[in-house]
Parts: C-alpha cells; structure tokens; sequence
C-alpha cells in the first residue's frame, strides 16, 4: 500500500468513529468494559476448544451492525495484522501430531486445533478491539480509561499520539511527495536517501515538539491534562455493560455450541 | 492601569548556537495600545514574541510586563497576563477536541466547569467556531485551526495579546474577519506579521525591526507609507496604498 492510500486508509477509521448510531452513542466506559471482558472470556478457552469460541462471532457481527461499520473493511485490517498469530502457531500442527478427531475420513491432529483456536481467538480479539475504536472516538477511549483508573501519563500519552498522529503523518507525506516529485527514473528513492529523510522527520518533530510545549506552557500547563467531565453513563449503558458480561459468562459456561447442534439435529430428525 | 504596560529595555537574545538573534531592543508599550512588528525574514520578529511570555528569557536586558519584570520565577505568572498566539495553528491546537483546546487554558486557572464552559462558547462564538467544539483538531482546515487556536487564547481572557502572523493561513474573508476581531479586542496588543495591510489596519504604532534592532519607530500611517524604509527592510508599501 502507497504512503497515501496507508494515510487515508488510517483516517477513515477515524471517521467512522464519528458515526451516529446507537453503537457510538454509548458510553465508552460502558463499551470499554465490554470490549475488556470479551478480550478476557475470549482468550480463557483451553487451546483446544475452537468449536467453544464459534458463538462469539455474535459479538462482532452484532457491533459491526448496530454501529454501520463496512464488516468488509474490519476483516481487511484483521487480515494485515494475521501474519503475527499465523507465525505464532504455524508449528503447532508439526509438533502436535497427536490424532483427536476424524472429519471426512481425514485425521485432525490436535496441533491443528490448537492453530485454529489460536487463528480465531485473534480475530476474534482484534475485531473487538477495531470495532471498539471505530464506534468510539479516540478521546472517548482515552477519557473512559482514565475515568476506569488508568494512570494520567499514559492516557495524556494516548492523547498526543492520537493529536500528533496525523500531523506526523502529513508531514511524512510531504517528504515523500518532495521527493518523488524530483527523483526520476528509480533514482533518489534508494536507502541512503530514504535515511536521510527519516532524519529529517526525526529533527522537524523534535522541532515540533518543542513549539507545542512551549505552547502548552504559555496556557498555563503544570504537568497534567485537565478535561471537563462530559459524559454521563444512563441506564442504557448499565444494560448493555450487564447485558454483554452475561451473554460471554452463558458463551464461556454453558455448551451453546453442544446446544445448537442438538437443536438443528432435533429440527432435521 | 500599570498592568497593560509592556516594556522591553535593551533586550538581547542570543540562541544556543552563537547566532545573535536580538542585539539590543528597546520600546515601552503603554496601556490599549495596538502595535505592529514588521521586518525581513530573520529580522527577530519570532524571536522578540517569544520573550513576550518567557518561552524565552533574554540574554542581557530587561523585559517588564505590567509591574513584573521577566525572570524564571513570574514567567507563570506574566503567562496568565499574556497571550501568545504562535505562527502555526497546529502546534498551538494540542488537545483531542476543539472543547477541550479551548478549555485548557482556563482549567489550568483554575475556575469551575460552569466557568469553564462558558468562557469556551464566548471564545469560540466570537470566532465563530461554536460549531466546531466536539470535531478533533485534524478534521478542521487551516482557517478553522487559526480561528479555534485565537478562542483557545482569548478563552484565557488576556491582559495582552502577542501574535505571531495571525493571519497566515487564512482565507481573504477569514482574514478579514479576524481584522475585525482584533478591533474589538481593547487591551495591548502586538501583531508582528509580513501582512502590511493588517498592520495598517489594526495597529495605530508600527515598529520596524532590522537585524534585531530596532530601525523604526513611529505611527503606522507614517511608516507604512515611506517607500524607502520600507525598501530597506525587504518590504513594500501596503497593497491598499499602491497604485497601478
């Protein structure tokens, strides 16, 4: 993906956390809890268990619905992230060997189970966390963390990154365009140039930095970010937050899987 | 009214790498005065506005602001007295949302959220930016950012008000809004900026900086109109005054 189509790529996200529906209008506490006890329930499976995780799908599908989020675009990030967890279990089905189930007169080692919780558990986790950011402001996550405790330095940090993300990033995009405009022909895009360029980055940031301190300081800043309280949780966040731990505690205890194949063998027989 | 007053008394400044930015200033602004900096690129305009509010201490030299003069211990206090307004919106524009920009500065004073809230809508209403306050700062254009980046500091609700090249990035009707802006604003203000014809506009002092002194100092209508001094200092008369 080109500089460019990577940059807009990033701002749509943002866009979308912008959104009007019911998804976005909860509270992000509310959608941070939730978010965080499926990330738990979720990675709580014994590593065999895949057919276990299959109802939590829901999760997901339901979020992507409620907060009109394009469940083409969540899978395609998912997708460029999947190296990472294919790499982590890649091996198991070589050196787990050990037969446990036969489909369709083909033995399934266990290592190829493991490999598949291991696949579905991160897509399961990364669509949560995706979803969470694209049906909630970035600012929204960060209030709500640190209403839920988190330490101030590193939400104020989350702050910056968010601010300075896309700045840093035009800035980038300027470089490049400056230099494609006057390389032609492949030269001027080799790595010593490429260095060079990152040093210059490196030198207008630290520039950058020192102004926006410096204009913190002249509005009277003393070391902590203040912000003014400007959600509330109602009763329909409570109800969600409740409503969502008690689906994952029936996904995690009770066998729905088990339970729906009865139910559409009960239908067939 | 002591406390309006700016007073730069034989200031110099010289950067950490030799180079001699300020060799010698000296002016006293009095209180509601409007004044404006002109001079070449390099001149020290930048440099002078950041000792308005002690980004920058000086060298050798005395920086007054009302009653206190500028030294490492009433920085903070001559920041609340004074707002600065730097050249470039987005490092001036440093919180997630345009609220939350503008209240900055008057949380850090220390008032309560009804306060708070309030000086926010006027700030931004009279930039007319009311519109603008749950948008991240990356989503507005350039004149949006210019315009929040003034609410932010007018929020603070300044003795003095120092900017630099406000009018930069702005639209030929933005620019003329923000004429008009500054003309209501009564207190001390300092404009150093490369536009003349804001200048004439809105300051009635003009002080002409060359190579960190001062070359010129004097009512704009006489200054801007002098071809020569103007010439001298990589300027040109104002558009308003030339004829085709």
């Amino acid at each position: 993906m080109s500089f460019d189509a990577a940059y807009f790529d990033l701002g749509r996200l943002d866009r979308l956390s912008y959104g009007e529906t019911v998804m976005h209008r909860l509270d992000p506490r509310a959608k941070v809890i939730a978010t965080g006890l499926f990330l738990v329930t979720v990675v709580s499976f014994p590593k065999y268990d895949v057919a276990g995780l299959v109802p939590f799908l829901l999760f997901p599908v339901l979020a992507a619905a409620l907060g009109d989020i394009p469940i083409g675009f969540i899978l395609r990030k998912v997708l460029i992230v999947s190296p990472f967890a294919v790499f982590v279990g890649i091996f198991n089905p070589l050196l787990d060997t050990r037969t446990v189930a036969v489909v369709a007169g083909l033995p399934v080692s266990a290592g190829w189970l493991s490999f598949a919780s291991i696949l579905a558990k991160f897509a399961l986790t990364v669509s949560a966390a995706l979803l969470l950011v694209a049906t909630t402001s970035f600012p929204g996550v960060c209030h709500a963390l640190r209403r839920l405790g988190c330490p101030a330095i590193f939400v104020s940090q989350l702050l910056f990154l968010y601010r300075y993300l896309f700045v840093l990033a035009e800035e980038a995009m300027r470089i490049v365009r400056a230099r494609n405009l006057r390389s032609f022909g492949g030269r001027g895009r080799g790595a010593s140039v490429f260095a060079r360029l990152v040093g210059i980055l490196l030198i207008r940031t630290l520039d950058r930095a020192e102004r926006i301190y410096r204009a913190m300081l002249s509005r009277g800043f003393a070391g902590d970010l203040p912000t003014l309280r400007n959600s509330r949780a109602g009763s329909g966040d409570l109800a969600f937050a409740a409503a969502t731990a008690i689906l994952l505690g029936v996904f995690r205890f009770l066998p729905v899987t088990e339970g729906i194949g009865r139910f559409a063998q009960g239908l067939w027989s | 009214m002591s406390h309006h007053i700016i007073d730069f008394r034989d200031v110099r400044f010289r950067y950490p790498d030799g180079t001699e930015a300020l060799k010698g200033i000296s002016f006293r602004i009095t209180h509601g005065e409007s004044v404006g900096i002109v001079g070449a690129n390099g001149a020290g305009k930048s440099t002078l506005l950041q000792h308005m509010n002690g980004c920058l201490l000086p060298s050798a030299g005395e920086v007054t602001i009302g009653d206190l003069q500028l030294t490492a211990g009433t920085r903070r206090e001559i920041r609340r007295k004074v707002g600065v307004i730097f050249q470039n919106p987005d490092d001036q524009l440093f919180m997630p949302t345009v609220f939350d920009d503008v209240a900055f500065g008057p949380l850090n004073l220390g008032m309560d959220e009804a306060h708070v809230r309030e000086r926010v809508e006027s700030a931004l209403s009279r930039v007319n930016g009311l519109a603008l306050r749950n948008k991240p700062p990356h989503h507005l254009s350039a004149g949006q950012k210019s315009a929040v980046a003034i609410a932010a500091v007018m929020a603070m609700e300044p003795d003095i008000l120092a900017m630099d090249e406000p009018a930069a990035y702005l639209d030929p009707r933005s620019r003329r809004l923000l004429i008009e802006l500054l003309k209501t604003f009564r207190h001390s203000k300092l404009v150093a900026s490369h536009d003349l014809d804001l200048i004439l506009d809105v300051c009635e002092r003009c002080i002409v900086i060359r190579d960190g002194r001062v070359a010129a100092d004097g009512p704009s209508a006489e200054l801007l109109t002098d071809g020569a001094l103007l010439e001298e200092n990589h300027l040109e008369l104002p558009l308003s005054l030339q004829r085709r």
